[in-house]
């Protein structure tokens, strides 16, 4: 609420020279009640009212307040009054000049009132017409028009309803809302503004002023003062809402802190062919340099984030019993995608295309973080359990820009494996997982992704939009995607993913993606953004 | 996904039903394609002035639905109004197969070929357009912009077999090109289309190839230059009664999808469909083409059930999937088995899973029991780095500072020569085909994202104090993916004085919360024992001179240099357009960790 008054209202206010609440004060001393139509007429209504208020926040006044309808003259009708009505005019320049030839009139009285004046001067039977001119037939006349005309200007009212009509017809008058008030002594009533302190300060309280002291009251219609805040990013505290979900979910984040990755994370070993249109140029970043990845091997400072992370669920499920981990074998899963591709393996008669090494080991910037998913889900191969993960980072798309597309947004991404998971169970996951958001009732469509079988998008109703609107995306990974990590077939994964900005956007009603993301974003939209409760609206 | 335009009163008296825009929307949802839009409800006057149309969104491996013939097909099956066709090919009465042969040098270009005739079709304006728009469907999505495959279409009548497809150097192919009345040779033809709006982004295919494919009758009569364009002389028109369909390829399973599609759409038109001889010994591809049998495969009753949530009877099962245009028949051997017949429309079909979504989606994805198995445990864990990045962004803001979130890709200029800094060649991650020059690299610094952030919001009253925490990246040769990334703190503030002490007290502040405590640098390179951070002036083009400090940090007998605060030089405000002092602040915070 920029440029509105903040804390107390400083006193006393002078307006034109004049202290104002100080004249009223003398006013009301001599005469109670007070008319400020009748005794303050020259001062602007805003004015009166302010020192008005000033004076009744500390009772030392009560007013009412009268709404009136005031009738004002145009400027044609203040001519009038001055100068007689046009009717006046044709009479008294006819009885001037004796006769006037009709055509003569605009010259002598002006073109308005010879038009006007002498069609009434005819209907109050004043003149009539000699040939082709005009004569007198009234000697004296009463210019009526002139006298209420003047009556309005002087009273600023007209009680015959009628009337008043036909000269608003007639463009003579206006008439408008004017407040006026009746004021009176109030209990605290006083000659003099008392002397008010603003604040109770530590002297005050040292010396006990404050027993005796007059507080100026405080003005509760304004906002208090400007705290000059720090602020968290609308997007990251959304972001936070997501996290606080899948935490209380049981998901174990993953470690997604690499922008760079090879066409095997992001894409073979996802089942995504070589030629797939996701890994054209139009689609994907490209890296130039550095020019090539190594062939997927082991990765031990990952590794041991995952350890320490997965610590407490190793605690907690432990057994008596040694359980037996497979390592893994970096060499195998590798041939396993070439064949998977090329020749089809894992009950899949694959894509049957020669697969290329070179294709493979391209670096890109990740299109998703379903990378990461998929070198998690290859870890989990060495000892295959029930497992819950999900990530919230940056992806990158080579997209033209505009208003709901940037090349880089956050995706978020869950995933959890488990032994005879069923596709309606995913449903009914990702409907707890949204009604989290507020949002009920999905719909399931279904779709194509590569690396999913089967791919659901997920609809929900937007009240506000009043339609269906998409989501999110999910489904059951691929058997070509899982077996060649080594998991076993039975052990079933869903995957499901948004963008963090998409149902930012859609909640706080944001139409371009970049007044959210990115350096163009104007800082009073993050400073004054509610904190986020996907659960209320 | 492609969007696939069809005649709504076509559609509609093909499904034998008048479906309110609203119905068929729900038949497209539940079937998996999407009704994008029903022309009938637009107002823009291009819409207006033809019937109306329904545009369909068609998954991206649904190649037997890039057609109004697939998808009226498709639907019709789904919807129990006919099963789907089986394709059969007749021979010629003469018994005489129509032949190609393919020659070795074709190797050396493109070097595989496929094809079959139509016989006796009847084309009307309709089925002819939505021919030739199938066959641009096909080169757009499967085909990736005919550099795999490409089809030529022919009218028979007008050529004379046996055919050949060879590759000779482009001088010596001079043929009339399609709808042009001049002889032109390969180059000539190349300099022709190379302005060419529609042909003009093939060219690159072949254009610095030694030799270019072509296809002969004969005569000697050339039938197509693959995969750029057709000869004039068998042109296919309204009346053409007998298509000969070549199909030239990289990929020798796309080339028999392509052939599959065009005959499982196309072939219903037709009297027959008539397979050709292919002689192609060099590369053992001599064969009779197309092979029209639906793929055998095996799925499990158990895994159909198991994982849609149902419980249904072979025999069930066997129905539901027959909407999806398979045949079912239990297993002869195993009860627990299925045969599954997948027709040649189905190329998208490659594993049992595949099966098992079809069953899905004919049960109706929205009527499976939603249960979710109470089985699994899980405990969860943040991400180390992103704890601690998520304590220093609390910690900013509460100290009074907003955060930002500019891009992660950013130029070279703003990420060096802006900030007077110089690109040693082996740090930043570069990229090799962005779009703009505002994408060239991944920032190796926090600064440029909160400099131009504050440079878009000079409306803003000063001061202003920006942070951000995130990621940075580098290459890295010693890693698999030969780069990483580093969580960076990074904080500017703009004022009308330089804020110089108000980043260095944020980093005190920030200090203090990472229980790290102050030292002086004699203190800190004096004890190695004692833990702490300290800061040394350094000399750095960044900044103003003298004004700014590298800051050191002990942590459990190590030291580090983990980042650097001070006043921005000036040439450095006015790069990026900052009408004010601004001091910098930013830390490696992995050290942390």
């Amino acid at each position: 609420m920029a440029g509105r008054n903040r804390g107390p209202v400083p006193v006393p206010l002078e307006a034109q020279n004049r202290n104002l609440t100080q004249e009223v004060l003398d006013a009301l001393d001599i005469k109670s009640p007070l008319q400020t139509s009748e005794d303050f007429p020259s001062i602007p209504q805003p004015e009166i009212k302010a020192a008005l208020d000033r004076l009744a926040s500390r009772s030392m006044v009560q007013y009412d307040t009268h709404e009136t309808d005031q009738v004002i003259l145009t400027k044609e009708s203040e001519t009038i009054v001055a100068d007689g009505s046009h009717e006046f005019k044709v009479w008294d320049a006819v009885r001037q000049a004796g006769k006037i030839p009709i055509k003569e009139l605009p010259k002598v009285v002006g073109a308005d009132s010879a038009k006007v004046g002498q069609g009434n001067a005819f209907k109050n039977k004043w003149i009539k017409k000699d040939g082709d001119s005009l004569v007198l037939v009234a000697k004296e006349v009463k210019d009526t028009t002139k006298d209420i005309l003047k009556d309005i200007q002087e009273t600023k009212s007209l009680s015959d309803t009628k009337l008043l009509n036909d000269l608003k017809k007639r463009k003579l008058v206006t008439t408008s809302k004017v407040l006026t008030y009746t004021v009176t002594k109030g209990p605290k009533y006083a000659k003099e503004m008392p002397v008010e302190v603003t604040d109770l300060t530590a002297d005050m309280l040292a010396n006990g002023a404050w027993e005796m002291a007059n507080f100026k009251p405080y003005n509760f219609n304004a906002l208090g003062a400007s705290q000059n805040a720090g602020t968290l990013h609308p997007l990251n505290k959304v972001r936070q809402e997501f996290r606080n979900i899948f935490f209380n979910q049981g998901f174990v984040e993953m470690p997604t802190g690499h922008y760079v990755d090879s066409g095997f994370w992001n894409f073979d070993a996802l089942f995504v062919p070589q030629q797939h249109p996701a890994r054209d140029m139009q689609d994907t970043f490209f890296i130039s340099d550095p020019p090539k990845a190594d062939k997927p091997r082991p990765d031990p400072e990952t590794e041991a984030q995952m350890d320490a992370m997965e610590a407490g669920y190793k605690r907690l499920f432990a057994t008596p019993e040694k359980k037996e981990t497979k390592p893994r074998n970096y060499e195998e899963y590798w041939q396993n995608i070439k064949e998977v591709h090329q020749n089809g393996a894992f009950g899949s008669i694959g894509y049957r295309y020669p697969w290329s090494e070179d294709e493979c080991l391209r670096l890109v910037l990740r299109t998703h973080t379903t990378a990461v998913s998929t070198w998690v889900l290859h870890r989990l191969a060495e000892d295959p359990r029930p497992a819950r993960y999900f990530s919230i980072d940056r992806v990158f798309r080579n997209e033209t820009v505009d208003a709901t597309h940037l090349a880089e947004f956050h995706q978020i991404e869950g995933v959890i494996a488990d032994f005879g998971l069923t596709l309606g169970g995913l449903m009914r996951f990702l409907e707890d997982f949204f009604s989290k958001m507020g949002i009920e009732g999905l719909r399931f469509k279904p779709a194509y992704n590569p690396y999913t079988e089967p791919s659901m998008e997920v609809f929900g109703y937007h009240v506000g939009l009043g339609k269906w609107v998409e989501i999110g995306n999910s489904g059951m990974f691929r058997p070509e995607m899982l077996e060649p990590m080594g998991l076993p077939k039975d052990l079933r994964v869903y995957g499901f993913g948004l963008s963090l900005e998409r149902p930012t956007m859609i909640k706080y009603g944001v139409s371009n993606i970049r007044e959210l993301l990115g350096h163009k974003v104007d800082l009073g939209f993050i400073e004054s953004n509610a904190a986020v409760r996907l659960d209320k609206n | 996904m492609p969007t696939i335009s069809v005649d709504k009163a076509a559609l509609f008296a093909a499904l034998e039903k008048e479906y309110t825009t609203e119905e068929f929307d729900e038949l497209c949802f539940e079937f998996g394609i999407e009704l994008d839009e029903d022309t009938s409800q637009s107002k823009k006057p291009e819409d207006l002035a033809q019937p109306p149309q329904l545009k369909i969104e068609i998954p991206a491996n649904r190649y037997d639905m890039l057609c109004f013939e697939g998808i009226a097909l498709n639907l019709r099956v789904f919807l129990e109004k006919q099963k789907l066709p089986k394709w059969t090919l007749t021979p010629p009465a003469s018994g005489e197969l129509e032949t190609l042969t393919i020659k070795e040098e074709t190797m050396r270009i493109r070097p595989l070929c496929s094809g079959v005739v139509l016989r006796n079709i009847k084309f009307d304006k309709a089925r002819y357009e939505s021919f030739i728009a199938l066959q641009d469907k096909l080169h757009q999505n499967l085909a990736r912009q005919r550099t795999l495959v490409s089809i030529g279409t022919h009218d028979l009548d007008m050529i004379k077999g046996p055919f050949t497809y060879e590759a000779l150097p482009p001088e010596e192919i001079e043929f009339v090109p399609l709808n042009q009345t001049q002889m032109m040779n390969g180059k000539e033809i190349m300099e022709f289309y190379d302005k060419d709006k529609h042909l003009g982004r093939y060219l690159h295919i072949i254009r610095d190839s030694p030799v270019y494919p072509v296809i002969f009758d004969s005569h000697r009569n050339v039938l197509s230059l693959p995969p750029i364009i057709n000869g004039n002389l068998s042109k296919i028109t309204l009346d053409t009664k007998n298509v000969f369909i070549e199909i030239t390829a990289l990929d020798k399973t796309k080339v028999e999808i392509v052939n599959h599609m065009l005959v499982a759409m196309f072939g219903g038109y037709a009297e027959s469909i008539e397979p050709i001889n292919i002689i192609s010994p060099h590369n053992k591809e001599s064969r009779e083409a197309p092979d029209l049998a639906p793929r055998e495969m095996q799925a499990e009753v158990d895994y159909l059930n198991n994982v849609t949530g149902l419980n249904i009877s072979p025999s069930d099962i066997s129905n539901l999937l027959e909407r999806m245009g398979y045949i079912v028949t239990p297993s002869g051997t195993d009860s627990k088995l299925l045969d599954v017949s997948v027709p040649i429309t189905r190329a998208d079909v490659l594993h049992q899973c595949d099966i098992m979504e079809d069953l899905a989606i004919a049960w109706g994805f929205n009527k499976l029991p939603r249960v979710y198995p109470n089985k699994s445990a899980a405990v969860a864990a943040p991400l180390p780095i992103n704890k601690l990045g998520d304590i220093v962004r609390f910690e900013a803001a509460a100290s009074g500072w907003s955060e930002v979130m500019p891009l992660i890709l950013c130029s070279h200029d703003e990420n060096f020569g802006w900030l007077n800094r110089k690109d040693n060649g082996g740090t930043a991650i570069k990229l090799a085909n962005p779009k703009t020059a505002e994408y060239q690299i991944v920032r190796t610094s926090l600064l440029p994202g909160l400099l131009k952030t504050i440079s878009s919001n000079r409306h803003h009253a000063v001061p202003i104090k920006v942070f951000e925490v995130s990621d940075i990246g580098f290459i890295d040769l010693s890693k698999e993916r030969k780069t990483r990334n580093e969580r960076h703190f990074a904080a500017a503030i703009m004022g009308k004085t330089s804020g110089f002490e108000q980043v260095h007290g944020l980093l005190d502040r920030m200090m203090l919360m990472l229980k790290s405590s102050f030292l002086t640098p004699e203190e800190g390179l004096k004890n190695d024992k004692l833990e702490g951070y300290w800061i040394e002036e350094v000399n750095d083009p960044t900044f103003l001179k003298g004004h700014s400090a590298a800051i050191k940090i002990n942590i459990a007998g190590v030291h580090h240099t983990i980042g650097v605060f001070g006043i921005l030089h000036p040439s450095v405000l006015h790069k990026f357009e900052l009408p004010y002092p601004v001091s910098t602040l930013e830390i490696n915070l992995e050290v942390f960790l």
